[in-house]
Protein backbone atom coordinates (compact mmCIF):
# COMPACT_ATOMS: atom_id res chain seq x y z
CA UNK A 1 0.00 0.00 0.00
CA UNK A 2 2.68 2.40 1.03
CA UNK A 3 4.98 1.50 -1.82
CA UNK A 4 2.11 1.96 -4.25
CA UNK A 5 1.62 5.48 -2.97
CA UNK A 6 5.29 6.28 -3.43
CA UNK A 7 5.30 4.65 -6.82
CA UNK A 8 2.38 6.75 -8.03
CA UNK A 9 3.95 9.90 -6.63
CA UNK A 10 7.08 9.03 -8.58
CA UNK A 11 5.05 8.45 -11.75
CA UNK A 12 3.28 11.82 -11.51
CA UNK A 13 6.58 13.52 -10.78
CA UNK A 14 8.38 11.83 -13.69
CA UNK A 15 5.48 12.56 -16.03
CA UNK A 16 5.75 16.27 -15.26
CA UNK A 17 9.53 16.25 -15.63
CA UNK A 18 9.23 14.44 -18.94
CA UNK A 19 6.56 16.71 -20.37
CA UNK A 20 8.55 19.72 -19.21
CA UNK A 21 11.73 18.43 -20.86
CA UNK A 22 9.83 17.81 -24.09
CA UNK A 23 8.41 21.31 -24.42
CA UNK A 24 10.76 23.25 -22.10
CA UNK A 25 7.94 25.77 -22.00
CA UNK A 26 8.12 26.72 -18.34
CA UNK A 27 11.84 26.55 -17.79
CA UNK A 28 12.73 28.52 -20.93
CA UNK A 29 10.29 31.32 -20.33
CA UNK A 30 11.16 31.45 -16.64
CA UNK A 31 14.89 31.65 -17.24
CA UNK A 32 14.26 34.53 -19.59
CA UNK A 33 12.01 36.09 -16.98
CA UNK A 34 14.78 35.81 -14.39
CA UNK A 35 17.27 37.33 -16.79
CA UNK A 36 14.94 40.22 -17.54
CA UNK A 37 14.14 40.84 -13.87
CA UNK A 38 17.76 40.86 -12.81
CA UNK A 39 18.75 43.08 -15.73
CA UNK A 40 16.07 45.54 -14.69
CA UNK A 41 17.40 45.50 -11.15
CA UNK A 42 20.90 46.10 -12.51
CA UNK A 43 19.79 49.02 -14.68
CA UNK A 44 17.69 50.45 -11.88
CA UNK A 45 20.54 50.55 -9.40
CA UNK A 46 23.19 51.47 -11.96
CA UNK A 47 26.75 51.39 -10.70
CA UNK A 48 25.76 52.13 -7.19
CA UNK A 49 26.63 49.62 -4.51
CA UNK A 50 23.45 48.98 -2.59
CA UNK A 51 23.39 47.83 0.99
CA UNK A 52 22.90 44.12 1.46
CA UNK A 53 19.66 44.74 3.34
CA UNK A 54 18.09 46.33 0.28
CA UNK A 55 19.54 43.68 -2.00
CA UNK A 56 17.89 40.94 0.06
CA UNK A 57 14.55 42.54 -0.58
CA UNK A 58 15.26 42.77 -4.31
CA UNK A 59 16.42 39.14 -4.33
CA UNK A 60 13.14 38.00 -2.82
CA UNK A 61 11.14 40.09 -5.25
CA UNK A 62 12.90 38.26 -8.08
CA UNK A 63 12.34 34.88 -6.39
CA UNK A 64 8.67 35.53 -5.61
CA UNK A 65 7.66 36.73 -9.06
CA UNK A 66 9.59 34.17 -11.05
CA UNK A 67 8.31 31.36 -8.84
CA UNK A 68 4.73 32.58 -9.14
CA UNK A 69 5.09 32.64 -12.91
CA UNK A 70 6.07 28.99 -12.98
CA UNK A 71 4.14 27.54 -10.08
CA UNK A 72 0.76 28.89 -11.10
CA UNK A 73 0.97 26.81 -14.28
CA UNK A 74 1.08 23.35 -12.65
CA UNK A 75 -2.60 22.58 -12.65
CA UNK A 76 -3.70 25.09 -15.25
CA UNK A 77 -1.78 23.16 -17.89
CA UNK A 78 -3.66 19.95 -17.03
CA UNK A 79 -6.95 21.79 -17.52
CA UNK A 80 -5.85 23.49 -20.74
CA UNK A 81 -4.60 20.30 -22.35
CA UNK A 82 -7.61 18.42 -20.96
CA UNK A 83 -5.42 15.80 -19.37
CA UNK A 84 -6.83 16.17 -15.87
CA UNK A 85 -9.41 13.41 -16.36
CA UNK A 86 -6.71 10.94 -17.37
CA UNK A 87 -4.62 12.00 -14.41
CA UNK A 88 -7.60 11.47 -12.11
CA UNK A 89 -7.97 7.91 -13.36
CA UNK A 90 -4.36 6.96 -12.81
CA UNK A 91 -3.64 8.28 -9.35
CA UNK A 92 -5.32 9.37 -6.13
CA UNK A 93 -5.49 13.03 -5.10
CA UNK A 94 -2.81 12.78 -2.42
CA UNK A 95 -0.44 11.10 -4.86
CA UNK A 96 -1.03 13.71 -7.53
CA UNK A 97 -0.59 16.54 -5.09
CA UNK A 98 2.66 15.15 -3.70
CA UNK A 99 4.00 14.48 -7.18
CA UNK A 100 3.19 18.00 -8.32
CA UNK A 101 4.67 19.43 -5.13
CA UNK A 102 7.94 17.60 -5.75
CA UNK A 103 8.04 18.75 -9.35
CA UNK A 104 7.45 22.34 -8.28
CA UNK A 105 10.16 22.02 -5.66
CA UNK A 106 12.68 20.86 -8.24
CA UNK A 107 11.58 23.63 -10.59
CA UNK A 108 11.97 26.39 -8.00
CA UNK A 109 15.28 25.06 -6.73
CA UNK A 110 16.73 25.03 -10.24
CA UNK A 111 15.30 28.46 -10.86
CA UNK A 112 16.56 29.93 -7.60
CA UNK A 113 20.01 28.57 -8.23
CA UNK A 114 20.12 30.62 -11.41
CA UNK A 115 18.63 33.66 -9.73
CA UNK A 116 21.16 33.52 -6.93
CA UNK A 117 24.18 33.05 -9.20
CA UNK A 118 23.11 35.85 -11.54
CA UNK A 119 22.16 38.08 -8.64
CA UNK A 120 25.52 37.69 -6.92
CA UNK A 121 27.40 38.22 -10.17
CA UNK A 122 25.49 41.31 -11.17
CA UNK A 123 24.85 43.16 -7.94
CA UNK A 124 27.83 42.06 -5.85
CA UNK A 125 25.62 40.69 -3.08
CA UNK A 126 27.70 39.25 -0.26
CA UNK A 127 26.65 36.36 1.94
CA UNK A 128 28.55 36.20 5.19
CA UNK A 129 27.02 32.96 6.50
CA UNK A 130 26.51 30.80 3.39
CA UNK A 131 25.43 27.64 5.22
CA UNK A 132 22.69 29.37 7.15
CA UNK A 133 21.72 31.36 4.07
CA UNK A 134 21.18 28.17 2.08
CA UNK A 135 19.07 26.61 4.82
CA UNK A 136 16.91 29.74 5.09
CA UNK A 137 16.48 29.98 1.33
CA UNK A 138 15.53 26.31 1.13
CA UNK A 139 12.97 26.59 3.91
CA UNK A 140 11.53 29.68 2.26
CA UNK A 141 11.33 27.87 -1.06
CA UNK A 142 9.53 24.89 0.41
CA UNK A 143 6.92 27.16 1.97
CA UNK A 144 6.55 29.16 -1.23
CA UNK A 145 6.03 25.97 -3.24
CA UNK A 146 3.64 24.38 -0.74
CA UNK A 147 1.30 27.38 -0.59
CA UNK A 148 1.54 28.04 -4.31
CA UNK A 149 0.68 24.49 -5.28
CA UNK A 150 -2.68 24.41 -3.48
CA UNK A 151 -3.54 27.88 -4.79
CA UNK A 152 -2.54 26.84 -8.31
CA UNK A 153 -4.96 23.93 -7.93
CA UNK A 154 -7.76 26.28 -6.83
CA UNK A 155 -7.29 28.75 -9.68
CA UNK A 156 -7.09 26.02 -12.32
CA UNK A 157 -10.88 25.65 -11.98
CA UNK A 158 -11.64 29.39 -12.08
CA UNK A 159 -12.11 31.72 -15.01
CA UNK A 160 -9.48 34.45 -14.87
CA UNK A 161 -6.56 32.27 -13.89
CA UNK A 162 -3.62 34.58 -14.55
CA UNK A 163 -4.84 37.58 -12.59
CA UNK A 164 -6.33 35.55 -9.79
CA UNK A 165 -3.09 33.85 -8.78
CA UNK A 166 -1.23 36.82 -7.26
CA UNK A 167 -4.44 38.01 -5.59
CA UNK A 168 -5.03 34.69 -3.84
CA UNK A 169 -1.43 33.84 -3.04
CA UNK A 170 -0.34 37.13 -1.53
CA UNK A 171 -2.22 37.02 1.79
CA UNK A 172 -1.34 33.36 2.26
CA UNK A 173 2.33 33.86 1.48
CA UNK A 174 2.83 37.08 3.39
CA UNK A 175 3.65 35.51 6.79
CA UNK A 176 6.24 33.35 5.06
CA UNK A 177 7.71 36.19 3.03
CA UNK A 178 8.01 38.55 6.00
CA UNK A 179 9.82 35.91 8.03
CA UNK A 180 12.05 34.61 5.29
CA UNK A 181 13.13 38.06 4.09
CA UNK A 182 14.06 38.97 7.62
CA UNK A 183 15.93 35.68 8.12
CA UNK A 184 17.74 36.00 4.80
CA UNK A 185 18.79 39.51 5.70
CA UNK A 186 20.23 38.32 8.99
CA UNK A 187 21.94 35.30 7.40
CA UNK A 188 23.57 37.38 4.68
CA UNK A 189 24.75 39.82 7.34
CA UNK A 190 26.52 36.86 8.97
CA UNK A 191 24.49 36.40 12.11
CA UNK A 192 25.01 33.37 14.34
CA UNK A 193 22.72 30.41 13.66
CA UNK A 194 21.13 30.26 17.08
CA UNK A 195 20.05 33.88 16.99
CA UNK A 196 17.41 33.23 14.37
CA UNK A 197 16.00 30.13 16.02
CA UNK A 198 12.64 31.88 16.26
CA UNK A 199 12.52 32.48 12.52
CA UNK A 200 13.44 28.84 11.97
CA UNK A 201 10.60 27.70 14.16
CA UNK A 202 8.12 29.89 12.27
CA UNK A 203 9.37 28.72 8.87
CA UNK A 204 9.33 25.04 9.77
CA UNK A 205 5.88 25.19 11.36
CA UNK A 206 4.50 27.26 8.47
CA UNK A 207 5.74 24.63 6.03
CA UNK A 208 4.34 21.77 8.10
CA UNK A 209 0.96 23.47 8.51
CA UNK A 210 0.59 24.42 4.87
CA UNK A 211 1.64 21.02 3.53
CA UNK A 212 -0.70 19.18 5.91
CA UNK A 213 -3.68 21.44 5.22
CA UNK A 214 -3.04 21.26 1.47
CA UNK A 215 -2.95 17.47 1.54
CA UNK A 216 -6.20 17.40 3.49
CA UNK A 217 -7.99 19.91 1.27
CA UNK A 218 -6.65 18.96 -2.13
CA UNK A 219 -9.19 16.12 -2.67
CA UNK A 220 -12.00 18.72 -2.43
CA UNK A 221 -10.37 20.90 -5.07
CA UNK A 222 -9.59 18.02 -7.35
CA UNK A 223 -12.95 16.23 -7.43
CA UNK A 224 -15.59 17.26 -9.98
CA UNK B 1 -39.79 37.93 19.92
CA UNK B 2 -38.21 39.22 16.75
CA UNK B 3 -39.63 42.71 17.29
CA UNK B 4 -38.31 42.79 20.84
CA UNK B 5 -34.85 41.88 19.56
CA UNK B 6 -34.91 44.58 16.90
CA UNK B 7 -36.06 47.26 19.29
CA UNK B 8 -33.50 46.33 21.90
CA UNK B 9 -30.71 46.52 19.31
CA UNK B 10 -31.94 50.00 18.42
CA UNK B 11 -32.14 51.12 22.03
CA UNK B 12 -28.77 49.69 23.03
CA UNK B 13 -26.92 51.21 20.10
CA UNK B 14 -28.65 54.57 20.53
CA UNK B 15 -27.63 54.55 24.20
CA UNK B 16 -24.06 53.62 23.34
CA UNK B 17 -23.75 56.37 20.76
CA UNK B 18 -25.12 58.91 23.22
CA UNK B 19 -23.03 57.70 26.15
CA UNK B 20 -19.91 57.25 24.06
CA UNK B 21 -19.99 60.75 22.65
CA UNK B 22 -21.56 62.83 25.41
CA UNK B 23 -20.75 61.30 28.78
CA UNK B 24 -17.50 62.46 30.41
CA UNK B 25 -14.56 60.16 30.04
CA UNK B 26 -11.89 59.62 32.71
CA UNK B 27 -8.56 61.19 31.97
CA UNK B 28 -6.22 58.78 30.19
CA UNK B 29 -2.63 59.92 29.61
CA UNK B 30 -1.83 60.69 25.94
CA UNK B 31 -5.31 59.67 24.82
CA UNK B 32 -7.89 61.93 26.45
CA UNK B 33 -11.08 62.31 24.47
CA UNK B 34 -9.56 60.32 21.64
CA UNK B 35 -10.09 57.19 23.75
CA UNK B 36 -13.80 57.41 22.91
CA UNK B 37 -13.07 55.64 19.64
CA UNK B 38 -12.65 52.41 21.55
CA UNK B 39 -16.43 52.20 22.10
CA UNK B 40 -16.85 51.84 18.35
CA UNK B 41 -13.52 50.65 16.98
CA UNK B 42 -13.04 47.64 19.28
CA UNK B 43 -16.52 46.14 18.68
CA UNK B 44 -16.01 46.52 14.90
CA UNK B 45 -12.67 44.70 15.03
CA UNK B 46 -14.13 42.07 17.33
CA UNK B 47 -17.02 41.42 14.94
CA UNK B 48 -14.80 41.25 11.88
CA UNK B 49 -12.81 38.51 13.60
CA UNK B 50 -15.96 36.71 14.79
CA UNK B 51 -17.43 36.88 11.29
CA UNK B 52 -14.26 35.50 9.75
CA UNK B 53 -14.16 32.66 12.26
CA UNK B 54 -17.81 31.88 11.57
CA UNK B 55 -17.20 31.93 7.86
CA UNK B 56 -14.30 29.53 8.39
CA UNK B 57 -16.37 27.25 10.58
CA UNK B 58 -19.17 27.08 8.00
CA UNK B 59 -16.60 26.47 5.25
CA UNK B 60 -15.38 23.41 7.16
CA UNK B 61 -18.97 22.28 7.73
CA UNK B 62 -19.70 22.70 4.04
CA UNK B 63 -16.76 20.56 2.98
CA UNK B 64 -17.81 17.85 5.42
CA UNK B 65 -21.51 17.74 4.54
CA UNK B 66 -21.67 19.26 1.02
CA UNK B 67 -24.85 20.98 2.17
CA UNK B 68 -25.14 24.26 0.22
CA UNK B 69 -26.84 25.99 3.20
CA UNK B 70 -23.50 26.09 4.97
CA UNK B 71 -21.85 27.77 2.03
CA UNK B 72 -24.57 30.40 1.94
CA UNK B 73 -24.01 31.02 5.65
CA UNK B 74 -20.26 31.17 5.16
CA UNK B 75 -20.61 33.65 2.32
CA UNK B 76 -23.07 35.87 4.22
CA UNK B 77 -20.85 35.93 7.31
CA UNK B 78 -17.83 36.89 5.25
CA UNK B 79 -19.70 39.66 3.43
CA UNK B 80 -20.78 41.22 6.70
CA UNK B 81 -17.37 40.61 8.21
CA UNK B 82 -15.84 42.51 5.33
CA UNK B 83 -18.11 45.47 6.02
CA UNK B 84 -17.17 45.52 9.71
CA UNK B 85 -13.52 45.06 8.79
CA UNK B 86 -13.69 48.20 6.65
CA UNK B 87 -15.40 50.05 9.50
CA UNK B 88 -12.72 48.91 11.95
CA UNK B 89 -10.00 50.03 9.54
CA UNK B 90 -11.67 53.40 9.00
CA UNK B 91 -12.27 54.14 12.69
CA UNK B 92 -8.77 52.97 13.56
CA UNK B 93 -7.22 55.00 10.82
CA UNK B 94 -9.08 58.15 11.86
CA UNK B 95 -7.86 57.68 15.38
CA UNK B 96 -4.31 57.08 14.13
CA UNK B 97 -4.43 60.40 12.28
CA UNK B 98 -5.05 62.28 15.50
CA UNK B 99 -2.89 60.18 17.77
CA UNK B 100 0.03 59.09 15.60
CA UNK B 101 -0.11 61.89 13.04
CA UNK B 102 -0.93 59.95 9.90
CA UNK B 103 -3.81 57.84 8.65
CA UNK B 104 -1.64 54.90 7.76
CA UNK B 105 1.82 54.06 9.03
CA UNK B 106 2.07 50.26 8.84
CA UNK B 107 1.82 49.63 12.53
CA UNK B 108 1.65 45.83 13.07
CA UNK B 109 -2.06 46.16 13.90
CA UNK B 110 -2.68 48.05 10.68
CA UNK B 111 -0.73 45.46 8.75
CA UNK B 112 -2.75 42.60 10.20
CA UNK B 113 -6.08 44.23 9.43
CA UNK B 114 -4.79 45.02 5.97
CA UNK B 115 -4.08 41.30 5.47
CA UNK B 116 -7.57 40.43 6.71
CA UNK B 117 -9.02 42.85 4.15
CA UNK B 118 -6.83 41.28 1.46
CA UNK B 119 -8.04 37.80 2.37
CA UNK B 120 -11.67 38.90 2.19
CA UNK B 121 -10.97 40.61 -1.14
CA UNK B 122 -9.26 37.54 -2.57
CA UNK B 123 -12.12 35.34 -1.37
CA UNK B 124 -14.71 37.49 -3.16
CA UNK B 125 -12.55 37.70 -6.29
CA UNK B 126 -12.31 33.91 -6.34
CA UNK B 127 -16.06 33.50 -5.87
CA UNK B 128 -16.87 35.83 -8.74
CA UNK B 129 -14.46 33.99 -11.03
CA UNK B 130 -16.28 30.64 -10.80
CA UNK B 131 -19.57 29.97 -12.55
CA UNK B 132 -20.81 26.70 -11.11
CA UNK B 133 -22.48 27.16 -7.70
CA UNK B 134 -21.18 23.89 -6.36
CA UNK B 135 -17.62 24.50 -7.48
CA UNK B 136 -17.76 28.05 -6.19
CA UNK B 137 -18.76 26.77 -2.76
CA UNK B 138 -16.09 24.08 -2.73
CA UNK B 139 -13.13 26.14 -3.92
CA UNK B 140 -13.91 29.23 -1.88
CA UNK B 141 -14.29 27.09 1.24
CA UNK B 142 -10.88 25.57 0.60
CA UNK B 143 -9.38 29.00 0.09
CA UNK B 144 -10.97 30.39 3.23
CA UNK B 145 -9.46 27.54 5.23
CA UNK B 146 -5.98 27.88 3.70
CA UNK B 147 -5.99 31.63 4.30
CA UNK B 148 -7.46 31.30 7.77
CA UNK B 149 -4.89 28.74 8.84
CA UNK B 150 -1.92 30.93 7.89
CA UNK B 151 -3.37 34.04 9.54
CA UNK B 152 -2.37 33.12 13.15
CA UNK B 153 1.30 33.18 12.14
CA UNK B 154 1.12 36.97 12.25
CA UNK B 155 0.70 36.80 16.00
CA UNK B 156 4.22 35.38 16.20
CA UNK B 157 5.79 37.22 13.30
CA UNK B 158 4.67 40.79 13.85
CA UNK B 159 6.24 41.37 17.28
CA UNK B 160 9.61 40.21 15.88
CA UNK B 161 9.61 42.86 13.17
CA UNK B 162 8.35 46.09 14.71
CA UNK B 163 7.07 47.28 18.04
CA UNK B 164 3.41 48.20 17.98
CA UNK B 165 2.24 51.56 19.22
CA UNK B 166 -1.31 50.32 19.48
CA UNK B 167 -2.80 50.70 22.97
CA UNK B 168 -2.99 47.52 24.98
CA UNK B 169 -5.71 45.16 23.88
CA UNK B 170 -8.70 45.11 26.20
CA UNK B 171 -7.62 41.78 27.53
CA UNK B 172 -3.87 42.24 27.61
CA UNK B 173 -1.01 39.89 28.26
CA UNK B 174 -1.32 40.12 32.01
CA UNK B 175 -5.00 39.20 31.74
CA UNK B 176 -6.16 42.31 33.58
CA UNK B 177 -8.70 44.81 32.35
CA UNK B 178 -7.29 48.30 32.71
CA UNK B 179 -10.46 50.24 32.36
CA UNK B 180 -12.49 52.57 34.46
CA UNK B 181 -15.79 51.01 35.60
CA UNK B 182 -18.01 53.54 33.84
CA UNK B 183 -16.02 53.14 30.64
CA UNK B 184 -16.14 49.39 30.98
CA UNK B 185 -19.93 49.45 31.26
CA UNK B 186 -20.31 51.57 28.13
CA UNK B 187 -17.78 49.45 26.30
CA UNK B 188 -19.41 46.14 27.19
CA UNK B 189 -22.85 47.51 26.27
CA UNK B 190 -21.43 48.62 22.96
CA UNK B 191 -19.90 45.22 22.38
CA UNK B 192 -23.24 43.58 23.13
CA UNK B 193 -25.17 46.05 20.97
CA UNK B 194 -22.96 45.70 17.92
CA UNK B 195 -22.75 41.92 18.27
CA UNK B 196 -26.56 41.78 18.41
CA UNK B 197 -26.72 44.07 15.39
CA UNK B 198 -24.32 41.79 13.55
CA UNK B 199 -26.36 38.66 14.21
CA UNK B 200 -29.60 40.42 13.28
CA UNK B 201 -28.23 41.63 9.92
CA UNK B 202 -26.53 38.28 9.38
CA UNK B 203 -29.83 36.52 9.78
CA UNK B 204 -31.48 38.76 7.17
CA UNK B 205 -28.50 38.51 4.85
CA UNK B 206 -28.48 34.71 5.04
CA UNK B 207 -32.18 34.53 4.24
CA UNK B 208 -31.71 36.91 1.33
CA UNK B 209 -28.79 34.90 -0.08
CA UNK B 210 -30.83 31.75 0.33
CA UNK B 211 -33.72 33.20 -1.68
CA UNK B 212 -31.28 34.40 -4.35
CA UNK B 213 -29.86 30.90 -4.58
CA UNK B 214 -33.34 29.35 -4.85
CA UNK B 215 -34.32 31.72 -7.64
CA UNK B 216 -31.13 31.20 -9.61
CA UNK B 217 -31.30 27.41 -9.29
CA UNK B 218 -34.97 27.37 -10.31
CA UNK B 219 -34.41 29.45 -13.42
CA UNK B 220 -31.81 27.01 -14.74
Amino acid sequence: MKSRFLNNVKLVFLKDIRSELRTRYVINSLLMFVLVTISIIRFAIGDEKLEDELLTGLLWIAVFFSASGGLSRTFVKEEEKETSAALKLTAGPAEIFTGKLLFNLVLTFVLNFFILVLFILITGYTIKNPGLFMVVMSLGNIGLVAASTIIAAIISKANSKGTLYPVLSFPVLLPLLLTVINATKLASAGIDTKEIAGEFLILVSYNAVVVTVSLMLFPFVWED
Amino acid sequence: MNRIYEYSVFIIIALVIFAGIVLPIPDIPALGDKARVLYFHVPMSWISVVAFTMSLWYAVRYLRTKNIDYDIKSFSASQLGFLFCILATATGSLWAKFNWGSFWNWDPRQTSIFILLMIYGAYFALRSAIDSEEQKARLSSVYAIVAGITMPFFIFIMPRLVETLHPDPIINNSGKINMDTSMLIIFLTSLLGFTMLFFWVLNMKTRLEFIKYKISSNSD
